[in-house]
């Protein structure tokens, strides 16, 4: 077992963990941060995006014990002060989400894109979005909304 | 789908991960991005008793020029836009995966993998790179021709880490070119090829449809068919091997056809 | 959006209510919940091969390796429960688990329990497993006149023969759908709590219906209905049909439960998924048809062979018969026949996916009404125009018993052809051809069936032997105010992302004169406190007309009584927080006789669902939109990839509820179809090995690889649903592979084409 200290959506956790404890378990089953959703684990799918140090990444393909000292941001922690941020407002004015199970890995991975370029084209969420599977509604939602918070 | 028990360690210093590597060797797995590696954590097609977690080691992630080269540090990411300034590697990264495997999958990790279908060894191969590598007792730079043996199979001894892949910068005068065919956007290419030309020189290598990046002696005049000939491609659950060896045939032209523009240009 | 300004909440795009806690990360799936303590983990031994026998099997290493509680193996399955019931009678029982033979790549062969599922995954290596391969049936062709055939029924309506013999056109074509897998990101879940003492089980699982299956379950546990208490998540990670076999895994992890006593969770994993969980059939048509020189269709003769797996499972072989009132499709032709064969492979079991029957159906049928159009030298829109369904003739009987109930369907075809543009497409596409260019267009015309009659299964066999009768389609639904007025639904209908809960609310909304937002729709259903019947669930696009049809009624119920009691009170603005206060804490001052209390409880029935007639003739569903298609491809020479240039869908789904939504299950159709079409495929070797194992090499379609398609409605409203809807989730997941299929044999001039259309089987057929 192995100590880790992680600061997850901006709350400090000091855990010890198995080494081989997949982050994505450790989220969902250790802090009960249960909106990281796991749909492939052999990241595929990316329902269990989360961002490390800022950076997108598959949460089923690290180990917890990899990001002791690390800061984490899951879909729990985007709305602040209760408040919906504009992508998650954009999501739902859209019907951009059906099922809702890819919805986080979606949202996470877009604020990472949308942090990175200012104005990311049409072609340019497409891309992003081709490592996120979605079965329900067919993408065109979800890239409406998120070109409406990039054209912004 | 879950990672069969194992020991777990993040040296601080390459030393301190030399040693390791010295002292357990085939016991052990190097980890840098993960992404392909946890997969087969994961569904236990890979089962080391010991992982060495490269990712704190401050040594390897660095990015420079030298004598013509760039160095690229084990740890750099495929989401590095240093990486763009080679023209082919802004060709081929964006087919390595996705926008958010790229953002943790290493270059290094990429090229000791050597899975034939990867983008980054078909483009060190063509461009004439390097792999540096340490062990606690030797270090050595082995020509990325020499570097992949066979499918998942490179020369890296047990005890041996990449520390660094060198790739020769752009040249003035050459085109590069890098062309694959994939069924969705993001997939392991069924097949791809890289060509690099300048005047009447001419570098082709291809991948997925051969066992490791392999740089092929093409007929100038004829380079998509040479190369078909001297393929097997031994097909696939998606592909016959005639329909790969026809795409061999069909990317080298686009490549040699698109570096030779691009030479001109 | 005030209460006041709207004239009706039913038929306006209401923005989801589901929505807010599924952007947080706050929905409650599966996983997410923690219904019980001291529940422990739950891992499944599954067969690598085939067709194997158990020589032996030896679980005593698993059971002394750290955390695991105990194992279940099939022969305790065998001991402690009974086959699962199906459709038809099968030479193979089926149980929860294999004992003796395991017949399909990745059957459940023994189950771990631990204390979390690392740990009952390292103790499932250590089961020894001794087998003895058998030879694998996995062409179901060749196997047709074999005892793998456990189905052969023939159905004739009108004079096939002799109108095949006066055609001036005959076609025989032989089409081949392949196994595909709807695969929701989210895979099955199930946690079980068997209760010793009561002799019964708890189970909470991302179940979809049909409820059928709920006694299904219990009559292999060996319960009363009663004792299996089956309880769904607020939010299931999508569906598409697929999770209904998670019941099979309500049963072993039941009697995992039972056995080792303890809770018990098993979350499926997506190898397990792709490997175990469920699929399409695989479903080979020959079909004849015979067409007069002006495109006229006068017969179709189907020879279905319908490769389901390795077992029956229940609700199979409903595929086949899903579609029967439709064999005619859209069309009037009246001499119709089928021969239906139902054949064992050994392969994982099929069941209810996205379409279900429609896909296989549609591209017999449409690929034909292209081929025909072809030879004839006709436009195929003009082939489908003069036999069309004229919307003067609704409701129209189809001669295997199918009710149509409304329709313009010209009209439809006549917008499609319009939005897409379609005379300068075709036009478009012969120039481009003539300079070398791969390009085609492709049209379907598709009745999409909704509501099924839950009778219809019973074709499968013979009149006089099919039991009890079975039929209709009924949804239950529980209103209640609460002393303060507060609105609570409760609402057997276990929505996967279809917005159920908006929809349910606008409907309530308008019938008690207060806002969406004010109505809480609760999905969460148990069998144990939620009204429902045996037709309760999520499948054949139900919901809008049955489940808001219960809503509906049990609105209507209360709605009724808040008038009376107004009435009696002497004032009828008095308000309903008033009204409800009344007859929760004054009944004395209610009307005389008026039970106390406010709560309503209603059960809708479609109707005209009876059971199959005995000349095998069955209204299969109640509802029956229309949908157009056209798909403009272009087919690359050289690598044979297949591009969508441009995609139109017009539907007719009767009144639209809420027309957001339903462009969104339009769209989430068409990229099943699309997939279908163009990507996914289950693969096995010749061995039954699986080759599409994960998500590597099962192919679903990205963002990248999908149409962004245009899409037209029309609004003919059902005279047999309470809001005139129709179902309109499948529509395009029928059409879609039949239309592409049409534009890629447009664009190669080929009609010897297999689904899917993936780069090199386009290319095989380009080169061949």
């Amino acid at each position: 077992m192995i100590p880790i200290e992680v600061r997850v959506n901006g709350r400090r956790y000091a855990e010890t963990v198995e080494p081989r404890l997949l982050l994505s378990d450790f989220l969902r089953s250790r802090l009960a941060l249960t909106g990281t959703h796991v749909g492939c684990e052999h990241g595929v799918c990316g329902a269990c995006t989360v961002r490390l140090d800022g950076v997108a990444v598959r949460s089923c393909l690290l180990l917890a014990v990899q990001v002791d000292g690390a800061e984490v941001i899951t879909v729990e922690g985007l709305a602040r002060d209760g408040k919906l941020t504009r992508l998650q407002q954009a999501f739902h004015q859209h019907h951009a989400l059906q099922c809702g199970f890819c919805t986080p890995g979606i949202l996470i991975a877009a604020e990472d894109l949308l942090s990175r370029e200012a104005r990311p084209s049409r072609e340019d969420i497409v891309d992003m979005l081709s490592g996120q599977l979605c079965r329900c509604t067919g993408y065109t939602s979800i890239v409406n909304a998120i070109a409406e918070v990039a054209e912004a | 789908m879950k990672p069969a028990p194992l020991r777990y360690v993040r040296p601080e210093t390459l030393e301190e991960t030399l040693g390791v590597l010295a002292e357990h060797g085939g016991a052990t797995k190097v980890l840098a991005g993960g992404q392909s590696l946890v997969p087969a954590l994961n569904m236990r097609i890979a089962r080391p008793e010991l992982l060495v977690d490269i990712n704190g080691l401050s040594e390897l992630s660095g990015f420079r020029p030298e004598n013509g080269s760039f160095i690229v540090g084990a740890t750099i990411r495929q989401a590095d836009t240093r990486l763009l300034r080679h023209p082919l590697l802004a060709e081929a990264l964006p087919h390595v995966g996705h926008f958010v495997t790229r953002n943790r999958g290493t270059v290094a990790g990429s090229i000791a993998h050597a899975d034939p279908a990867a983008e980054l060894p078909l483009c060190l191969v063509v461009l004439g790179g390097s792999v540096c590598t340490k062990s606690a007792s030797s270090e050595r730079e082995i020509p990325a021709s020499d570097f992949f043996v066979a499918h998942y199979t490179t020369a890296l001894e047990p005890d041996e880490l990449v520390v660094e892949t060198r790739w020769p910068a752009p040249q003035a005068k050459w085109g590069y070119a890098f062309c694959e065919f994939a069924q969705r956007r993001g997939d392991y290419a069924l097949c791809m090829a890289a060509a690099a030309a300048a005047g009447k020189q001419l570098r082709v290598a291809v991948g997925s449809v051969v066992d490791r990046p392999t740089l092929l002696e093409v007929d100038p005049e004829r380079p998509g068919e040479s190369a078909a000939a001297q393929v097997e491609p031994w097909g696939n659950v998606h592909a016959s091997p005639a329909y790969l060896k026809h795409l061999v045939r069909v990317l080298v032209d686009r490549a040699v056809e698109t570096a030779r523009e691009r030479s001109a240009a | 959006m005030g209460a006041k300004l709207a004239e009706t909440w039913v038929g306006r795009s209401v923005l989801r209510l589901e929505d807010e806690a599924l952007l947080r990360g706050e929905g409650r799936f599966i996983d997410d919940l923690d219904p019980v303590a001291g529940t422990r983990h739950a891992a499944v031994l599954r067969s690598p091969f085939a067709h194997a026998r158990i020589v032996r099997l030896d679980p005593s290493a698993a059971l002394n390796a750290p955390g695991v509680v105990g194992v279940l193996t099939g022969e305790d399955v065998v001991a402690m429960s009974r086959p699962f019931p199906a459709g038809i009678e099968s030479p193979v029982p089926h149980f929860a688990a294999a004992h003796g033979t395991v017949r399909y790549v990745g059957e459940p062969v023994a189950v771990v329990v631990a204390r979390d599922r690392y740990l009952a995954e390292d103790a499932i290596e250590l089961i020894e497993v001794e087998y003895e391969p058998l030879e694998p049936v996995l062409d179901a062709v060749a196997a047709v006149a074999t005892e793998a055939c456990v189905s052969d029924r023939v159905f004739d309506y009108g004079d096939v023969a002799e109108a095949l013999a006066r055609a001036d056109l005959v076609l025989r074509e032989r089409f081949r759908f392949p196994r595909w897998s709807c695969t929701p990101v989210e895979c099955y879940g199930v946690v079980a709590d068997w209760d010793a003492a009561a002799g019964s089980l708890t189970a909470w699982a991302n179940f979809q219906g049909p409820f059928t299956l709920h006694s299904v379950a219990a009559a292999a546990l060996g319960l009363s209905g009663s004792k299996l208490r089956l309880i769904t998540p607020t939010d299931s990670g999508g569906s598409f049909g697929i999770k209904s076999a998670v019941f099979s895994y309500v049963v072993l992890m039941g009697l995992a439960s039972r056995k080792l006593g303890v809770p018990v969770r098993w979350i499926e994993d997506r190898l397990e998924h792709l490997a175990a969980s469920s699929g399409s059939t695989a479903r080979t048509t020959e079909l004849e048809a015979g067409f007069t020189a002006d495109g006229e269709l006068i017969a179709l003769r189907y020879d279905v062979v319908e490769d389901v797996g390795a077992y029956v499972r229940a609700p199979e072989p409903a595929t086949l018969y899903r579609m029967h009132g439709s064999l005619s499709g859209a069309y009037r032709v009246q001499n119709v026949s089928a021969r239906n064969r139902v054949v064992l492979t050994n392969t994982c079991p099929s069941g209810l996916n996205r379409g279900f029957g429609g896909p296989q159906l549609y591209l017999a049928l449409e690929r034909t009404m292209a081929i025909a159009a072809r030879r004839l030298g006709l436009d195929p829109a003009e082939v489908a125009r003069r036999n069309l369904v004229s919307s003067e003739d609704f409701p129209y009987a189809t001669p295997s018993g199918g009710i149509y109930d409304s329709g313009d369907y010209e009209a439809c075809l006549d917008d499609a052809l319009e939005l897409a543009g379609y005379e300068e497409r075709r036009a478009e596409a012969v120039s481009a051809r003539a300079r070398g260019r791969l390009v085609g267009v492709g049209l379907a015309c598709v009745v999409e069936p909704s509501i099924s009659n839950m009778g219809y299964v019973t074709l499968a066999e013979p009149a006089g032997e099919r039991g009890l009768p079975k039929s209709g389609n009924a949804e239950g639904c529980t209103i209640s105010i609460s002393p303060l007025g507060g609105i609570t639904v409760q609402l057997p209908t276990t929505p996967q992302g279809q917005g159920h809960r908006t929809v349910a609310a606008q409907v309530v909304a308008d019938i008690l004169g207060v806002a969406p937002q004010e109505v809480e729709v609760l999905t969460a259903s148990d069998t144990s406190t939620f009204p429902w019947t045996v037709a309760s669930g999520n499948y054949s696009s139900r919901f809008s007309g049955v489940g808001v049809g219960a809503v509906a009624l049990a609105a209507n119920k209360l709605a009724q009584k808040i008038a009376e009691i107004r009435h009696h009170l002497g004032d009828d603005s008095i308000s309903l927080r008033r009204v409800a206060g009344t007859a929760h804490w004054n009944p004395e001052s209610l009307p005389p006789d008026m039970e106390p209390g406010l709560q309503a409880t209603a059960y809708f029935a479609a109707p005209n669902l009876h059971p199959p007639d005995d000349q095998d003739r069955v209204a299969s569903s109640a509802a029956h939109g229309f949908v157009v298609d056209v798909a403009v491809v272009e087919v690359d020479r050289e690598t044979g990839q297949v591009r969508v240039l441009d995609y139109v869908s017009v539907h007719d789904a009767g009144r639209l509820l809420n027309p957001l939504l339903a462009e969104g299950q339009v769209r989430g159709g068409l990229a099943h179809g699309v997939g279908a079409a163009l990507f996914e495929r289950v693969v096995y070797d010749e061995e039954g090995n699986l080759l599409t194992s994960s998500f590597m090499d099962y192919l679903c379609p990205t963002a990248a690889d999908l149409p962004r398609p245009r899409i037209g409605h029309r609004e003919t409203p059902s005279p047999f649903t309470p809001l005139g809807a129709k179902g309109l989730g499948e529509g395009t997941t029928m059409s879609a592979p039949a239309a592409l299929a049409n534009a890629v044999a447009d664009a190669i001039g080929r009609d010897d084409l297999e689904l899917p259309l993936t780069a090199p089987r386009v290319w095989e057929v380009l080169s061949r």
